[in-house]
């Protein structure tokens, strides 16, 4: 007894060695996800097993480029009021660029070197008196970008601060925003959040157009379009207002917000505006009284006019109080939204997916079920054909399987339905090759060769098949991680490590547990060991 | 236990023009449908929206028909009993861009009146979404066969790559005969089973292969038939079993993997057949219908070494410093 336990430690070789290394570390990692305890890296189970919402969004960028050609509007109508440049006929064409004419032809030279400093990217064309101005081809580029890179981290902010559990929120491609939020119960919670990435949040102070206000309701768009006006209708009522097309300020001044209660124990929205923004409005507060005229000030979100409130006096310290007659969570997603700054581009819907919980739950189930059914058959197939062959061959399996787990643990890798799967296929190949070596080894034994010459032979003539057979499934995988999307790609990704891992403890690991037990494989016992009749051993 | 015990050659290169002829049989069939009834693209492909509706109970199927039915909007869309009897799946062509106005809402609110249900799933796929998705699955398919063509190419030869490319072509073509054949949805997943099968025909056929490269080194006899023969038989118990235990794997996938990986594990197993008989029956013919000759073949083996030889002897000469 002694001595047989001695001649097991000297066939100790690096392979067996390597290979106990890997279970161990195998069984290790994927301890934390096998346990789902809250320590230790482990697997992020896909949205289509833990239920959740995963969107594709696309993105309207011309919609930006609108919004800035406006917003240039109104700082040349500011830089204007400012500087006390005499102008005319300031509008915008249809969303590209600006014209203005100027009164004073001693004012060009001034005019001209103003825009050039306070407009960067911009091109300004004179004919005359009359200006155009737009925005250079490099800006248009930049202004889209920034647009997706802005609605990005704005969509992230938002979902955020909303209180949810690891949303992921990333560019995808040139132009498309891929948003995944796990874990959402209820189907209303579901429509909150994609309210809450859809809002654009667009907030504009306008002045009311009061010279022609009363003529609103019998007013066409395009007539309005003419006195540089636009219409636009109130939130909760049908009541339309006329309002000049440039605003006075936008929600880029915008510090704060938050929500808040009025006098009538309504929920309401503070906001507060910046140093700038205070200013403009102060100026333009001071202008709607003055000579005791009550003009009115429309607050406009995303096109819809909150309130119009008349201005008694001049307002300072750039605080403002919004009220639209919200419901209260809608007032708190409102206030997110508005903090967290306005999408310069509106998003649309290109693919939306959700899962509830419920279902998740069922793939796990039926899944594992497929899983460890398929591996039980297997092993009980392996023993009853190889037999102690069979057996190590077995060993090697559930190392593998250990493998990928822990690997994908150490990635944090996802975990999704078609990875599901594709550890199950993984499970039919990694047997392939034991399958190749001992149908090998079987060989060598029919034709007299001994049990040690059969195994190291064995493994020589099955390596080259074995290899090429797995680079090329390699191969086929890297493609469909690469070009393949979402679930597809949990597919290859398993795939990819199984085959890997396979290399491992199927090839090197079995090969070292034979060499390591060779002093006890009793080549009178061929039966036992490799599952075929001693017949032709010597 | 031993089930193939090597005797002698099987004779089936003989036969092989038999083989040929059922293959191709099969390919004329499935192309037929392909190009006849077509795919049955589901909403990945096609763009639109697909709701899974859970019901406390059997569900109401014609109930759920008649309410969808009364908004005109949702015209052609199709009511369906999903894996059991308390689960429907509703399917239209229909896709909202904008983010507040969702389908899977709009339908919840159409079948209040239909009994106590849970709405488990909603997928909404755009139709530009959808055609983008299918340019890149043909992709992936055409790129996986080229990096394949020249893995294989470099590492055996020429005809060897080109034959099992055909083989793949053969298995894939006849599994996606029996897609359109048994009426089953193409989705995303029915790409990745497509692939998969590509990977493991492949694998198959590689294998084989190898025995024939191995023998061609080794059988003295240059007749290639007869190497195939010899070769096949050898790698016979091997492909078999591999298949089985394969085929196990896929069935228990097949059968209790739940209704959303039918299809996907319905592929496999077409797949798992065919490839395991084209990897006998008609990579290795085809390899002898190219004209492969295992004279040239080992006369170009033999210049290759001699010439890394020469180039041994250059290298050594050259350390010892004779040059």
């Amino acid at each position: 007894m002694y001595q047989k336990r001695l001649t097991l430690v000297k066939t100790l070789n690096f392979r067996v060695i390597l290979f106990a290394f890997a279970l161990i570390f195998g069984v290790v990692f994927s301890i934390p996800s096998l346990t789902q305890s809250e320590q230790g890296k482990k697997i992020t189970l896909g949205l289509d097993l833990q239920g959740g919402l995963h969107m594709l969004l696309g993105i309207k960028s011309e919609i930006a480029i609108e919004s800035r050609i406006k917003s240039m509007a109104a700082s040349v109508k500011y830089i204007f009021d400012d500087e006390e440049i005499i102008f005319d006929d300031l509008r915008m064409v249809d969303g590209e660029k600006i014209t203005f004419e100027l009164l004073d032809k001693d004012d060009v030279i001034k005019t001209t070197a103003l825009l050039k400093k306070e407009l960067e990217g911009t091109v300004l064309s004179e004919n005359g008196l009359k200006f155009s101005l737009a925005m250079t081809d490099e800006e248009m580029v930049r202004t889209k970008q920034n647009a997706i890179q802005q609605a990005v981290d704005t969509i992230r902010n938002r979902l955020n601060e909303f209180g949810l559990a690891e949303p992921t929120v990333a560019k995808q491609g040139e132009d498309k925003i891929l948003v995944e939020v796990p874990g959402i119960k209820t189907q209303e919670d579901e429509q909150r959040i994609r309210e809450l990435i859809a809002r654009a949040a667009h907030l504009q102070l306008m002045s009311v157009d009061e010279d022609r206000a009363a003529r609103v309701s019998t007013m066409s768009a395009d007539e309005a379009k003419s006195f540089g006006d636009v219409i636009l209708q109130d939130v909760n009522t049908p009541e339309k207002y006329l309002l000049r097309a440039i605003p006075v300020l936008d929600g880029s001044m915008l510090t704060d917000a938050k929500v808040g209660f009025d006098e009538n124990n309504q929920p309401v929205i503070n906001f507060t505006l910046n140093g700038q923004g205070a200013k403009i409005f102060g100026d333009f507060t001071a202008l709607a009284t003055e000579g005791g005229k009550h003009d009115r000030m429309a607050i406009v979100l995303d096109n819809q006019v909150m309130s119009a409130p008349q201005i008694n006096e001049r307002i300072g310290g750039g605080h403002v109080q919004v009220s639209g007659r919200f419901e209260l969570s809608e007032a708190h997603d409102l206030a997110i939204a508005l903090r967290s700054g306005a999408l310069l581009a509106p998003v649309y819907v290109m693919e939306k997916r959700s899962v509830g919980p419920s279902l998740g739950a069922d793939s796990i189930r039926s899944s594992s079920l497929a899983l460890i059914l398929g591996f039980v058959l297997v092993i009980i197939f392996m023993f009853i054909y190889y037999g102690m062959a069979g057996a190590i061959a077995n060993v090697a399996l559930i190392g593998n399987l250990f493998l990928i787990l822990a690997i994908m643990s150490l990635f944090g890798a996802t975990l999704t339905l078609p990875g599901m799967a594709g550890i199950v296929l993984t499970v039919g190949m990694a047997v392939d090759a034991n399958v190749i070596i001992n149908e090998r080894i079987r060989e060598l034994l029919h034709e007299g060769k001994s049990v040690a010459k059969s195994i190291e032979d064995g493994y020589s003539n099955a390596f080259t098949a074995i290899w090429d057979a797995n680079v090329t499934t390699l191969i086929a995988a890297t493609v469909l991680y690469a070009y393949g999307t979402g679930a597809i790609k949990g597919f290859a990704l398993t795939m990819s490590i199984g085959i890997l891992a396979s290399m491992l403890t199927a090839i090197v690991g079995t090969h070292g547990i034979y060499q390591w037990l060779l002093p006890k494989i009793d080549k009178k016992k061929l039966g036992f060991w490799f599952g075929i009749k001693a017949e032709g051993a010597k | 236990m031993e089930i193939f015990k090597y005797k002698k050659p099987l004779e089936l290169m003989s036969k092989s023009k038999r083989f040929g002829l059922v293959s191709l049989t099969l390919l004329i069939l499935s192309l037929g449908l392909i190009f006849t009834k077509g795919f049955n693209y589901g909403i990945d492909f096609a763009g639109g929206t697909l709701i899974q509706v859970k019901y406390e109970g059997k569900a109401p199927i014609q109930k759920v028909r008649d309410a969808i039915d009364t908004d005109k909007s949702y015209e052609g869309a199709t009511v369906t009993f999903f894996g059991g009897d308390d689960e429907v799946v509703i399917k239209t062509k229909m896709s909202s861009k904008k983010l507040g106005e969702d389908v899977g809402d709009k339908v919840r609110a159409l079948l209040k009146t239909t009994g106590d249900f849970e709405v488990r799933r909603v997928d909404m796929v755009g139709a530009k979404v959808g055609s983008e998705l299918r340019e890149q699955g043909i992709m992936s398919m055409l790129l996986a066969i080229l990096g394949i063509l020249i893995y294989v190419s470099f590492r055996f030869e020429w005809r060897f790559a080109v034959a099992s490319v055909l083989a793949l072509v053969h298995d894939v073509t006849i599994a996606m005969g029996m897609i359109v054949l048994f009426g089953i949805e193409v989705n995303l997943d029915i790409l990745a089973a497509l692939l998969t099968i590509l990977g493991y025909s492949l694998n198959d056929t590689i294998i084989v292969f190898d025995r024939i490269r191995e023998g061609i080194n080794t059988i003295k006899n240059p007749d290639l038939g007869s190497i195939i023969d010899e070769s096949v038989t050898r790698t016979l118990s091997r492909t078999t079993l591999t298949s089985l235990t394969t085929f196990f794997v896929v069935l228990t996938l097949f059968l209790f993997g739940g209704e959303i990986i039918h299809g996907f594990s319905f592929t496999l197993l077409v797949g798992v057949i065919v490839g395991t008989y084209s990897s006998i029956f008609v990579a290795s013919p085809i390899l002898m219908w190219l004209g492969f000759s295992v004279s040239d073949y080992r006369l170009k083996e033999a210049e290759k070494l001699k010439r890394e030889k020469e180039k041994e002897k250059m290298r050594a000469m050259y350390e010892n410093g004779t040059i």
